[in-house]
Order: structure tokens, then sequence, then C-alpha cells
């Protein structure tokens, strides 16, 4: 499953580099992608994984790594 | 401007006058050590305080080597050796540096968003005689939708009633409006110009070329180009890299000398450029302008490494049908042995009655009658051969030499260049049906265009007959010709021209995106020129030409390579700038306001040469 987040105040093009970087390594993750121009994050989760659930490992992550940018959960 | 900008900005006004108005009151009147501090602490703290909040977080969080705390860092550092105004200069220039770069970046996201401004906001629904407006998403299959002139197309569909033009600009960069009638195909995305439309609509907005489009650009940035990689790579172990080489510059020098404050103050300006935001913001800025840009002229790119690939084109190979001719048959002559030459051409028609191949059709358009179906059976197609079927209970052969020499007839070719059908019944040869392509008009200017950019091979594979195959290529004056290949054929001669060409160079393969998913998958870049929203064409390649011109193709490789200029530009600009300072640093000559200007300064112009890679000429 691959679902698209935006993102608000994501300021610097390094810090989605490595927000980037840490959510890959959540286990669950297949992939994600991180795009600084587009202000959007990607993530693409095995099948049977609990996507809301990860949403939230992925949103403390990301809290740790840039704690100004938000993620726009829908 | 947001909020956030909006506010920084009245933080830097704020902490400048205090600055300035600090800076004055020294020159007249004097003050104690710590009096000068507590003053210069003011406005370093309206500046910085955030900063030096975020880097106290971040620590917390096991984040070291981040922005804020280096610049935390360096003017902490400033401060405890004494150089004040240096501390609050230093964080002034990087929040305002900060400041610029944000507003910089978030103006070229939105005109790179509005070059891709092609999302409709709601379609026109017919419901139960009246007209609503809704959201494209809930419109389903064969629903009536209305389009007035003015609005865009939104969900693919057939024209039910009116007449109008469309102007497909948006799609295909193409200036000309092009005309639809009922039964017609529209495309969304279009702009509907002079008349109100009304469509039945073919497909959910989901798969309608407009959302496909905006998809595949969308995602193009997640494929990242070699160079976007290697700035990854590089950005992971510059940072820390250059902190180690501050602690080594404030010690090592020192223990000699004992100079210790001087090589303190050169460490910091170490510290200030030892963020790498100028490349990781502005190489893969430069590419996605560039997928912009080629957006723009109707060329879709389905990947930043894809663009970058074909700046290095240097073989090109083209299909000959549908790419560089215009895909559609004429019979020119017929030649019959036995009938006339209406039975000849109604017997190769009726054969031909089951086939979608474009010759076929030219046979059918050619007899002009509508085929009845119970005088044709037992059809079989021959793949690279032709056609075998029973017309009126006799089977008839009806395809190239291979298919007569199977066959066993006596035929003889014909002297007429073009494509020619042989026609024979159980061992006997009727004749043959000469059928010819037309080649498209800017066709030869293409191969031209080409050539003046520097592309060193241009080669066209065709399955027809080499005279056929000869005659195109030497009007369009292409270097190599191959011609009566099947479609595995094709995939051999593409392998033989990679091995062909020189390390580094890249084998571009240009189809129509039907039956060459093979070779276009197996080239390096797959180039396909589809029919104006061909959805095989925007599934098998890597870049698709939104309109059936061969010129396009020159016109995105120049794109490609100024997009791919730019970046070069970038990398080697912001490189030399830090690597000069960081020398500096070393010889015992850098200043902090240096340091800032190669962080912040070169990271603004860097992000201000990326958005010219989004300009269309």
């Amino acid at each position: 499953m691959k679902k698209k987040f935006d993102l608000i105040d994501l300021d610097c093009a390094n810090c989605a580099a490595k927000m980037e970087d840490a959510v890959s390594k959540l286990p669950g993750v297949t992939a994600a992608s991180v795009s600084f121009i587009q202000q959007k994050m990607t993530i693409e989760a095995a099948d049977g994984v609990d996507f809301d659930a990860l949403m939230k490992e992925v949103v403390k992550t990301c809290k740790k790594v840039e704690p100004d940018c938000e993620i726009v959960l829908k | 401007m947001s909020k956030k900008q909006k506010k920084t900005l009245g933080r830097i006004v704020a902490a400048g006058v205090l600055f300035v108005a600090i800076i004055a009151v020294l020159a007249f009147v004097s003050v104690p050590g710590w009096g000068e501090l507590a003053l210069y602490l003011v406005p370093y703290f309206v500046i910085g305080g955030d900063i030096l909040w975020k880097a106290l977080r971040n620590i917390v969080h096991g984040q070291v080597f981040d922005e804020n705390f280096l610049m935390a860092l360096a003017t902490v550092g400033a401060i405890v050796i004494g150089e004040y105004p240096e501390a609050v200069f230093v964080m002034l220039f990087y929040q305002v540096g900060e400041f610029f770069q944000s507003w910089a970046v978030g103006k070229s996201r939105a005109s790179i968003a509005a070059l891709m401004d092609i999302r409709p906001d709601s379609a026109n629904v017919e419901r139960d005689g009246e007209v609503t407006e809704v959201d494209p998403d809930e419109v389903a299959v064969g629903e009536t939708i209305v389009i007035r002139p003015g609005e865009r197309v939104p969900i693919d569909g057939v024209v039910l009633e009116g007449n109008s033009s469309l102007n497909t600009a948006a799609l295909t960069g193409e200036a000309l409006p092009r005309d639809v009638e009922p039964g017609g195909d529209v495309i969304s995305g279009c702009v509907n110009l002079t008349g109100l439309l009304r469509v039945r609509t073919t497909k959910e907005f989901g798969e309608s070329t407009v959302a496909k489009i905006l998809d595949l650009v969308e995602n193009s940035t997640a494929k990242k180009a070699r160079k976007e990689q290697f700035i990854t790579r590089f950005a992971k172990w510059y940072t820390p890299a250059v902190v180690i080489g501050a602690a080594a510059l404030a010690v090592i020098p020192s223990l000699f000398d004992g100079a210790w404050s001087k090589w303190v103050y050169q460490a910091l300006t170490f510290l200030v450029i030892s963020c790498p935001c100028a490349l990781v913001i502005s190489v893969p800025l430069s590419f996605f302008g560039g997928i912009g840009a080629e957006s723009r002229i109707g060329v879709l790119v389905k990947g930043s490494n894809y663009l970058e690939a074909l700046a290095k084109a240097e073989t090109i190979v083209f299909d000959k049908t549908g790419t560089l001719t215009r895909g559609v048959f004429n019979v020119t002559a017929i030649h019959p042995e036995k009938y006339t030459e209406a039975q000849l051409l109604e017997t190769a028609a009726l054969a031909e009655s089951w086939s979608s191949h474009p010759i076929a059709r030219s046979l059918r358009d050619a007899y002009n009658h509508d085929v009845d179906d119970s005088r044709v059976g037992n059809v079989a197609e021959i793949a690279g051969r032709g056609v075998k079927a029973d017309v009126d209970g006799v089977t008839v052969y009806v395809g190239n030499e291979k298919l007569m020499a199977d066959c066993g007839v006596d035929w003889h070719p014909c002297h007429k260049v073009g494509t020619t059908v042989h026609v024979a019944v159980e061992g006997e040869y009727l004749g043959h049906i000469v059928i010819s392509d037309e080649v498209k008009p800017d066709a030869a200017e293409a191969i031209r265009a080409l050539k003046t950019a520097g592309v060193k091979r241009t080669v066209m594979l065709t399955g027809d007959a080499p005279a056929v195959g000869e005659a195109v290529g030497k009007e369009l004056g292409l270097d190599e010709v191959h011609a009566g290949l099947l479609p595995a054929d094709k995939v051999d001669q593409v392998e033989k021209l990679l091995e062909k060409k020189s390390p580094g160079g890249i084998l571009c393969f240009v189809g129509d995106g039907i039956n060459d998913a093979p070779v276009l998958s197996r080239s390096d870049v797959g180039i396909a020129m589809g029919e104006l929203g061909s959805d095989a064409a925007i599934e098998a390649a890597d870049v698709v030409l939104m309109d059936d011109k061969p010129s396009k193709l020159a016109q995105a490789i120049a794109v490609a390579r100024r997009t791919v200029a730019i970046a070069n530009q970038n990398i080697v600009f912001a490189l030399g700038v830090k690597a000069i300072i960081l020398l500096m640093g070393v010889m015992g000559r850098a200043n902090m306001w240096l340091g800032v200007f190669a962080d912040v300064g070169v990271s603004v112009i860097a992000i201000l040469n990326a958005t010219r890679a989004m300009k269309t000429y």
C-alpha cells in the first residue's frame, strides 16, 4: 500500500533527507520518500500492515528529527 | 509570504535596527565589557533565540550535527572569545539567508506547480435533466458532462453534442487548437475554447489522462538522478567531516603558536559553512524545474534519471511507421496478374478484414465497400508474413515476399517504391498492391536538429521492405537503416547498437508505443511518441512525447542538457566556494562574515540559478 501526505513547514532540504532516512528504517515501511520541493511524503508499506498505527510511528519519528514539520494526516 | 516568513522578517528588522543602534551608541559612549555583552545579547536573542532553542531540543533528541546546533555553537563560541558584533551579525545574516532561501524555494515551487496546474476543480454533470457541479472524482463512467467554453475538460470522453475547438497546449505544448465534433474523443486537461460540449465520459477521473499525467510528474522526483544521489551521499559525510576538521583546526595549530583565540575563531568559521544545504536544495530543484519545463513543451519525463540520460543521448533509434512516417497508408498502385484491379483489391480487403494492422486498414479504405463477413473464414495472422484466410471458400494468402516463398507461388517484385502486398490463392499468384506511407512533415528537420545537437548516430528500424526503408532513410538523412525486421529482430538490432556505443553514451529508442514494449524497455531511454493520451505509450516508456512530432525530441534534449548544465554549475559553485573558504580557514585567513556568505549566500544564488531550469524558450 502506498500513501502520500502533505507536509507543512518543511524548511530545509537536508532535514527532508534526514526524515526520509529515519522513516525508511521503521519496521513495516518498504519505501519512503520525502520531497522537499513538493512538500510531500510518500510511504509504501507491506500488505497487512496497520497503516494508521504505522503513521503514528512515522509522526513520532519525524517529530524527533524535525520538530517543526507537521505531517497532514487525512 | 507565509505567516512564519512574516514573523521571521519582523524579527530580522527588529534585530537589525537594534544592532545598528548599539554600534552607533558604542561609538560615542564607552561602557564596560560586561555592559557591551549585555547590550549585544539583546539583538542576539531576538534573532537567534529560536535557533538556540532548536539546537538544545535536537541534542536531546540525539540530532547532533544539525544546522541549528552548528550555528549556535559558532555564535556562542564567538561570544566566548569576545567577538560580540560578529556573533550577532552571523546570526542575523544566517536568518536573512534562510528567509530569502525559503522565499526563493517557495516561489519556484509555486511556479513549477502553476506550470502543471492542469487539474480540473469540478465537473458539470447532467443528472435527471439538471446540471450540477460536482468533484470530478464523483463522476461515473458513462455519465454525461457539460463543458462550457473557457472550462477545462475534466474527464476523458466522447462528444455527444456540440462543436468546438480545444486548446491542448497544457498537454502538448502545441499552440494550434484542435477541432472536435460529435463522435470525437476529448481528452481531459484540454481547455474548451468556443462552443458548448456535451460529453459522455469513457473513464473515471483517476484513469483520465490529466490524472495520469499529474501522477506521473509528481512521482518523477522519486526516481533520482545520479547527481542527486551523489549529493545525498556527499551531504551525509560532509557535515561530520567539517566539524571534525574544525576541532582539529582549533587545537592543532594552537599547540604550536599558542594563538588559541585566533584558531578557535577560524574553527568557528568552519562550523558556519558545514551545512550542505545549498547543494541539497539546488540540485533536485534544478531537475524538478527541468521536468517542469519539459512538460510545458509537451514532453513527459518519468524521472530525473531519464532527464540526465536524455542529456547524454548519443545514438537515437527510430521506429519507422507512426514515428517518422504518419502511419497512414494509402494504396498507390494495383498490379493484377489475373483478375481486374477491383477484384484483386476486393480479395485482399476481404482476407484482411479482421486484421487491425495499418496496412489492412488502408486496403479496406481503398476497397470502400462494406465487408460481407459471411464470405470470410478461417483467418490466421502469420507474424512478420501476412494473413491467410478463406474467401468465398478459397484459401487466400495476402502478405509479403516471405509469405509468397512459403506457399511456393511464382511471385515477382514490384518496381514501385512502397510496401508491396502480394496476393495468392492456392498455388497461384494473383498480383500485388502497392501501399505507401507518408513521411511526417517535420521528420527531416527533426533528424537535422538532432545531428546539430551532437547526436552521433541516427538509426531507423522497420519491419518494412528494404527498398521502402532505404528510400525513407535517404529522404530523411538517417545514418543507418535496418529493414525487414520482426519485432524480435528489433531487440537484437538495439542490442548490437548498445554494444557499439561509447561508454557513458546513451541509446534512445523512439517508437509509437505499439508493439514496441520490449525494445522500449531494452534501450537506455525508451521514448514513446503517443497519439495524445494513448495509455500504452504513457505506461511503456520512460519519456513520452505528447504529440506525434519527432522534432520535439531535439527540443527535449536541449532542455535536458541545460538542466544538467545548471545542476553542474551549482555543484561546482557551491563546493568551490566552500572549499576556498575552508582553505582560507586552514591558512588562518577566513572570517565569519565570509563563512556566512559561503553558506546562505551560495544557497540563494544556487537556488536562483536552479529556477532557470524551468524556463522554456
